[in-house]
């Protein structure tokens, strides 16, 4: 037997490394749909608690909404299931095609190719138009899956504080002899809600003659005055070489990305990414679905103008409770803590309140910085945001640090 | 050799450290202790090489060589033949 009892020993120590240092995660079973209320078994085998959801990406809240659930029966019907093939044998539907012209034309790009999630995207982008004559220089928080494609890359790879404009021009100075020069960032970065300086970094890149990647998977369907993304909201629109999305998040929420940009680099990413030379594209009920959400979101702002006056309404009474936020002004707003074993209790104290939401902290986020990451969604309505806060407050209390500073937090309960 | 380390010091520390207060001493695992991440390493290669005058081949500057203060110094003073 290949998996003897010494091999077998070997995981099960690595599993109980995991359980002992406090990072084994486990999951929560969710027994109704995705939406603003969701019905939750935790721990396994508990009643099912019917529980308010501010912890998911599904920031248009079109997760679960009934035009894109049949839009979605549309396309099964009409298209399959699936295609039991990679895109350039026989797995490439003309329905495919349109859902890349119309992500083309709502991100004001050049070119789209589809993905079958935006981790696939960025781990294939960077090994399909860079090669070992180039450099990426990264924020240093970009999302892991970023790091994980940079890694895929020959390219000279180098990085620079995150969000520091002074910093990255160091670096496209000090990189000036490479032939491509790559800045990759996130749009929205998801752990603090911060969107990048895009104009200040495509007026670095025009400068020193770089191209821009952005992952906007944070951003797309809702950030900008027609929820473009970032580059709407920074005034660059047309301006960003690369943008790679998920439609995973506000675009409905089922699975899939892209990339999408300079026709050229697009083509590039046709021909040479391994992921998506070597794995099913999305499946057609997913692709009508997310057609169905770009024509919606092309059509009306609606849901993005409800998602912004829901999360301002959010911060604002956060603050005014007495919460200490990270700044911001996107739908992900981080309640800080500090302390991890208190970000854990009051999220278990949350939860038997009616609230669901999760306690952050190292190494997910830096030492010190444990926070309740929340996520606005349309899908919220008021009695949701009201019953939520007094949640909030109602733990605050109990914990002490409503009003209180960070010194004053950390006193209590250690960093 | 006394200069070298402390310039080395000053530079990681302007480069890489978030916090200006942290600890950081001669013997501080810059690269496994996670405080310099390992796709910024080129930007400290490139410093060195740049200030000592000196060719650093690739497979000399790997994460080992380059995890402490003292051991990028020991390995520019190889370089420097001293």
């Amino acid at each position: 037997m290949a998996y003897s009892d010494k091999v077998r020993s070997l995981y099960t120590d690595q599993l109980k490394g995991l359980q002992d240092g406090g990072i084994f995660k486990i999951e929560r079973y969710i027994h109704s749909v995705q939406d603003a209320e969701i019905e939750v078994e935790f721990p396994p085998g508990a009643p099912i608690k019917k529980v308010i959801n501010i912890c998911a990406n599904n920031y248009l809240g079109l997760s679960s909404h009934p035009d894109v659930v049949a839009a979605a029966h549309k396309g099964l019907d009409a298209r399959g299931y699936g295609m039991s093939s990679v895109r350039f044998i026989c797995g490439t539907q003309d329905i495919h095609k349109q859902l890349e012209q119309k992500v083309t034309e709502f991100l004001g790009t050049e070119d789209t190719i589809l993905f079958p999630s935006c981790m696939d995207a960025n781990a294939g982008v960077f090994e399909a138009v860079l090669t070992d004559q180039d450099v990426m220089i990264s924020d240093r928080l970009v999302h892991a899956s970023l790091i994980d494609g940079i890694r895929l890359c020959k390219a000279t790879t180098d990085s620079f504080k995150h969000s520091d404009m002074a910093h990255l021009e160091e670096k496209l100075q000090l990189h000036s002899d490479k032939r491509v020069k790559l800045v990759i960032t996130d749009g929205v970065y998801s752990m603090d809600g911060d969107t990048a300086k895009l104009d200040e970094m495509v007026a670095l890149c025009e400068k020193y003659d770089a191209m821009i990647l952005v992952d906007d998977s944070h951003a797309s369907g809702f950030i900008g005055k027609t929820g473009r993304g970032t580059h709407e909201k920074c005034g660059v629109m047309g301006k960003i070489d690369i943008i790679t999305t998920t439609f995973g998040k506000g675009l409905g929420g089922a699975s899939g990305g892209c990339v999408s940009g300079r026709k050229e680099l697009v083509e590039l990413c046709r021909q040479k990414a391994r992921p998506y030379l070597f794995s099913n594209t999305i499946a057609p009920p997913v692709v009508a679905g997310v057609i169905s959400v770009l024509d919606t979101l092309s059509k009306t702002t609606e849901r993005r103008d409800k998602l912004e006056k829901n999360a301002n309404w959010w911060r604002q009474h956060l603050l005014e409770a007495g919460f200490i936020l990270q700044p911001g002004d996107t739908p992900i707003v981080p309640v800080m803590l500090f302390n991890a074993k208190l970000s854990q209790d009051f999220a278990r104290d949350l939860f038997a309140e009616g609230v669901y939401a999760i306690g952050f902290f190292f190494p997910v986020v830096p030492q010190g910085k444990a926070r309740i990451r929340t996520q606005i969604s349309a899908a919220h309505e008021m009695h949701h945001l009201e019953k939520a806060l007094e949640a909030f407050i109602k733990v605050g209390k109990k914990y002490d640090i409503l009003g209180k500073t960070k010194a004053e937090v950390t006193a209590m309960y250690g960093n | 050799m006394e200069e070298i380390r402390d310039v080395v010091l000053e530079y990681v520390r302007n480069e890489y450290m978030e916090d200006q207060d942290e600890e950081l001493t001669y013997d501080t695992a810059l690269i496994s202790g996670g405080f310099v991440d390992s796709f910024s390493m080129v930007s400290l290669k490139r410093f060195l090489e740049t200030r000592y005058k000196i060719s650093l081949p690739d497979n000399r500057a790997t994460p080992e060589a380059f995890d402490t203060v003292n051991k990028i110094t020991d390995l520019v003073m190889e370089f420097l033949g001293k």
